[in-house]
């Protein structure tokens, strides 16, 4: 399956890729809809910051992931043909469970459905993730394991 | 009015302003004044028994390509034509008037000890007007060439021969000569042979000095189709240097660079053709620097970057230090050209071939032609025909005047030639 | 707080329909002029510190930034433009020299814009160069007048090989070199790009003075080690890391005036590659103190040579001065292999703005000196000329070597297809681009994977551009282009203009 890499050292905090994400995910998907009159539109992608050191991070879709070990509805799953990692929204209870044991801390709660868990899925309709299409420095890959 | 009139209709034959030589500035050493692009005919014929044979034939060929001249030039080179004076240098030269003649051979007396003179004969015909005054000299260098004898085998003349440093006397005269002195052309200046050229078709020219008179074993010529419409009568061809004549068809895109590099080695361009580069890139590669006539077209028309690619490392590297070292030498643009020397004849097209060139033998005579139809025309069955591919040269020399490889660098080049094959494929060339 | 005479420079004009206060351009401005105001949740600009690099606007995400200049007229005063005006203020505040980076901007003539090339029509077939082979290899290097083969015996006399006298050359895929632009001047990403750019595409870069990183040996074969009067970075080791050494006399945008690197820039990897103590100033002497004659610049041409086994080029680059043709010849007699001239218009990192803009020659002119004046002195084959000083584009290139130039160098046009936008702040190390600047979070901006498929992309396109100009003027090698200035037309140049450039004017024919 392809992975999202992370080259950190040219990753230049600008966070495009959280932009990017937010209007993928949301509802009008044009970007002057999306933050004028949208709310709460969650990024999915992350970029952590300390000093000039940055990285964008998102789901890894893990190997053996925590996340659909611990939970409790069935909800997370893992694609065996593709490898990734979704959150099935109508089976989701909200128990938080899956950010609980998440190591990389990248799923969220969905505020504005106020009990789904939120986490990348790797813009499943796209050739190439939004974050990576849209980083300025291609310090995010998309590439084969 | 048919096609041939409608032609020469519209080339009317210049008047006597037009033929006029145009001088150049002597301040402005690198820029000329104007350049004359040729389009043209070309024609050359060699007996290798060294057989002499006389005008006729030469005139009927370049004759049958009537259509690619404009009347603005035509001309013809000839050598083995004066046997007794075979060992001086014969001067064709044209005089504007009889001032420009008389200081000329006034400076000419100091530098030379004349043995003969006289006008070439000349026929009048209503095809050729205002011809210049074109005299004949037959001279020999004096002062110090008298005493060279004695310094033969020392250091004096530079490791030099004799016949050298002669030639390399006569060459800067006749350059110095050509770039001052005005209304004065040498247009001839070597040894047992000479250039016969003029303002008009070749087939006349060659009728106006009754070249059915002479006897050469190599007739080379050229009819002129200049694209601009000066046309004079220096600016003729073939252009001749020493025993070279150069008769050359096409546009040389290459010019300004050529023209700089054998500026470099003290060649004055005062004729402003391409044909006169041409012939001063042989005199300085071939006589001054003495590099074999077989390597000559890897120079001139150098083979691709990529073609040198795929041959084996001695050769490949022997290429590229030649086209690195000779980068300005390259000839580039259409050409097709017979080059004449006392001992061999030669010609080369342009590296991609973009003029035409057509060689046929039959028995001892190489013929050599713009087009077959000329050859053809004088050679109803040659036992071979062929077109020479773009950078290939046809070298025909006269039987026992091959080049002769005394000296330890020409040795050592004999020998590299045959290391990498080089001269046994242009000899097979040659006597293909 | 005293008063600030000089108004900002800039205006940046904010669409508040398109902003969507995502705040990129407020994380990617080194210069603070953006805010986020958290209460009102909008974006606020600073003018005065903008110094219009147009990073922020390239980045916006919506298009709702545009950098403009910012027109606030003076009286109207032809003896005193609002720059002198501006600049006088700003001495009067500051008291020190204006400086500046990249090359002059002012509007003295521009030779290249004022000639023409040709084509062929008719009587010279052109050619096509997407059917037919065209070449634009190039060498530089210094040429015997005549190529000598000699035989390399073994002792029984069998021929082993044959040997030619052809000295070293550098080997060029197109007539374009990088110029010199050290590691310090500019960020290691920029360097790596030219770098592996000049490698992957087969010509070479320059040094510069910076020394040679280690993470640049890989090069070694397409570098050409800068040896500039600091002398920083030198040693035999360095000398033989790199294909060719260039002695630096002197840079266009600054001639006679040394360099100055100032101690915050030299940080440990500057330092250990300048082999300098760690945040000390790198002072590049205005002279070299040890050649204050061309006998001693012949001695340091031999000493290279010596240290490199004869196996290397040796060049010397020359700014554009009055008296460049003579300094040229003296040059090529003191034994360079190439001699690189940079023209006024050259870029610098950091300039005198006095010096910049009013010193030296343009660079066409001192070209058309410098190859008349040694083809005079029957020496121009012994040396390859390589022109710098503003080559803007491949019609430049083609007129360059026109002209006489056997290849040219480019250091603006490389750095703008890294990005660069010409504010000429490069002296402040603020660089938004991540290209002069040392600052870590700056500098990661420079992805030198995309720095060298940008510079590869417009190397490959002014290849095609030379050759569909060359084929044109029905030429198919750059060889037969070298010195051809037939092939050159000025256009609204005087009498003197031409006679100096050696061509003719448009109209006149050959």
């Amino acid at each position: 399956m392809k992975k999202i890499y992370i080259k950190e050292e040219y990753c230049i905090a600008c966070r495009l890729c959280e932009i990017y994400c937010q209007v993928k995910h949301s509802k009008s998907k044009k970007i002057l809809k999306a933050f004028k009159n949208e709310t709460d539109i969650l990024s999915r992608v992350l970029v952590e910051e300390i000093g000039y050191n940055s990285f964008a991070i998102q789901c890894r879709h893990c190997e053996d992931a925590p996340c659909v070990e611990a939970c409790i509805s069935g909800a997370m799953q893992k694609n065996k043909n593709t490898g990734t990692v979704t959150c099935d929204e109508k089976k989701c209870v909200g128990c938080w469970m899956c950010i609980m044991a998440c190591p990389y801390g990248v799923i969220k709660r969905d505020l504005s459905e106020k009990k789904v868990a939120s986490k990348c899925d790797l813009c499943g309709d796209e050739e190439f993730p939004v974050c990576v299409r849209n980083c300025p420095n291609e310090a995010l890959k998309f590439e084969d394991v | 009015m048919n096609y041939k009139e409608y032609i020469e209709n519209i080339n009317n034959k210049p008047d006597g302003k037009s033929i006029e030589p145009v001088f150049k500035n002597p301040q402005e050493k690198y820029i000329s004044d104007y350049r004359v692009p040729s389009g043209c005919a070309v024609f050359g014929i060699i007996d290798e028994t060294g057989r002499l044979f006389d005008g006729r034939m030469v005139i009927e060929g370049i004759a049958m390509m009537h259509d690619r001249s404009n009347g603005l030039g035509g001309g013809f080179a000839a050598y083995g034509i004066y046997p007794e004076y075979k060992d001086d240098y014969a001067f064709h030269i044209f005089y504007n008037d009889s001032f420009a003649r008389k200081d000329s051979e006034n400076f000419l007396q100091k530098a030379f000890k004349i043995l003969y003179m006289d006008e070439i004969p000349t026929q009048k015909l209503r095809s050729i007007s205002n011809p210049p005054i074109i005299a004949r000299y037959f001279i020999r260098p004096k002062n110090i060439f008298q005493d060279l004898e004695k310094f033969k085998n020392t250091d004096a003349l530079n490791g030099d021969s004799i016949s050298n440093a002669e030639d390399e006397f006569v060459a800067n005269f006749v350059s110095n000569f050509n770039a001052d002195s005005k209304g004065a052309y040498i247009i001839s200046s070597g040894k047992n042979m000479g250039i016969f050229k003029g303002v008009g078709y070749p087939e006349d020219i060659g009728e106006f000095y009754k070249l059915d008179t002479y006897k050469a074993y190599i007739w080379t010529s050229h009819g002129r189709f200049p694209t601009n419409s000066t046309g004079w009568w220096g600016g003729a061809h073939p252009f001749g240097f020493l025993n070279w004549s150069v008769v050359h068809n096409g546009e040389i895109s290459s010019y300004g660079t050529n023209k700089r590099f054998v500026s470099g080695f003290g060649y004055k361009c005062t004729f402003s053709t391409d044909t006169e580069v041409l012939t001063y890139l042989f005199d300085l590669l071939v006589r001054r620097q003495g590099i074999s006539i077989y390597i000559i077209n890897y120079i001139l028309a150098a083979p691709l970057w990529d073609d040198i690619e795929t041959l084996p490392e001695n050769i490949k590297e022997f290429l590229k230090a030649i086209r690195i070292v000779y980068a300005k030498a390259l000839v580039n643009g259409p050409f097709s050209i017979i080059v004449g020397s006392n001992n061999f004849m030669y010609a080369l097209n342009d590296r991609i071939k973009l003029r035409p060139l057509v060689a046929a033998r039959k028995g001892s005579l190489t013929f050599i032609s713009s087009e077959e139809s000329a050859i053809r025309k004088v050679c109803k069955n040659p036992e071979d025909i062929w077109n020479p591919k773009g950078g290939e040269p046809v070298i025909v020399f006269l039987k026992g005047k091959e080049p002769l490889l005394n000296t330890d660098a020409e040795l050592e080049q004999k020998n590299f030639l045959e290391s990498i094959n080089c001269l046994p494929d242009s000899f097979a060339q040659a006597i293909k | 707080m005293v008063l600030k005479i000089n108004q900002s420079e800039f205006e940046i004009d904010r669409d508040k329909e398109k902003c969507i206060s995502c705040q990129v351009c407020v994380r990617q401005c080194s210069n603070d002029v953006h805010e986020y105001d958290e209460s009102e949740g909008t974006v606020l600009s600073e003018n005065s510190r903008c110094v219009g690099c147009h990073r922020c606007e390239t980045l916006c995400p919506t298009g709702s930034i545009k950098i403009k200049q910012r027109v606030s007229e003076f009286k109207g005063n032809a003896n005193w433009s609002a720059e002198n005006m501006k600049n006088i203020y700003k001495q009067a505040e500051t008291g020190g020299v204006i400086l500046t980076g990249m090359g002059c901007d002012k509007p003295y003539p521009i030779y290249w814009d004022h000639i023409l090339f040709n084509a062929s029509q008719v009587t010279n077939p052109s050619i096509d160069p997407l059917r037919e082979p065209m070449e634009i290899k190039t060498f530089i290097g210094r040429k015997p007048d005549k190529l000598e083969i000699k035989a390399v015996r073994e002792s029984d006399g069998r021929i082993l090989k044959f040997e030619n006298n052809l000295e070293p050359q550098l080997e060029l895929n197109i007539p374009v070199l990088f110029s010199a632009m050290s590691y310090g001047s500019i960020s290691l990403n920029a360097v790596k790009s030219v770098a592996k750019a000049a490698s992957e595409f087969g010509t070479f870069y320059n040094t510069g003075e910076g020394g040679l990183h280690k993470d640049l040996k890989c090069y070694k074969k397409n570098t050409i080690v800068q040896v500039a009067s600091g002398r920083f970075g030198v040693d035999k080791d360095y000398l033989n890391s790199g294909a060719a050494v260039e002695i630096k006399i002197g840079q266009g945008a600054k001639p006679g005036i040394g360099g100055h690197l100032p101690g915050e820039k030299v940080n440990y990897d500057v330092s250990t590659t300048r082999m300098i103590p760690e945040g000390s100033d790198a002072i590049s002497p205005a002279p070299h103190h040890d050649i204050y004659s061309i006998e001693d610049l012949a001695q340091l041409i031999y000493a290279l040579k010596e240290a490199t086994e004869y196996k290397k080029p040796v060049g010397v680059k020359v700014s554009a001065v009055h008296n460049v043709a003579p300094i040229a010849s003296g040059i090529v007699r003191a034994g360079a292999d190439f001699i690189s001239i940079d023209g006024f218009r050259g870029g610098t990192g950091a300039a005198p703005q006095v010096i910049r803009d009013n010193v030296g020659i343009p660079i066409e002119l001192a070209l058309a000196s410098v190859d008349i004046r040694l083809r005079e002195e029957g020496i121009r084959h012994k040396v390859s000329l390589i022109v710098g000083g503003s080559i803007r584009s491949s019609a430049d290139v083609i007129k360059a070597i026109a002209l006489g130039a056997d290849a040219v160098y480019i250091g603006t046009a490389a750095l703008i297809a890294l990005g660069c936008h010409l504010c000429q702040k490069c002296y402040t190390s603020k660089c938004n681009w991540g290209i002069a600047t040392q600052d870590p979070y700056l500098t990661k901006r420079l992805n030198p994977e995309i720095g060298t498929r940008r510079l590869l992309n417009l190397l490959n396109a002014w290849s095609h551009e030379i050759k569909e100009m060359l084929g044109g003027a029905g030429i198919n090698a750059i060889e037969s282009l070298r010195g051809n200035r037939e092939h050159l037309r000025g256009v609204g140049l005087n009498e003197k203009e031409l006679s100096i450039l050696g061509i003719k004017h448009a109209g006149e024919a050959w």
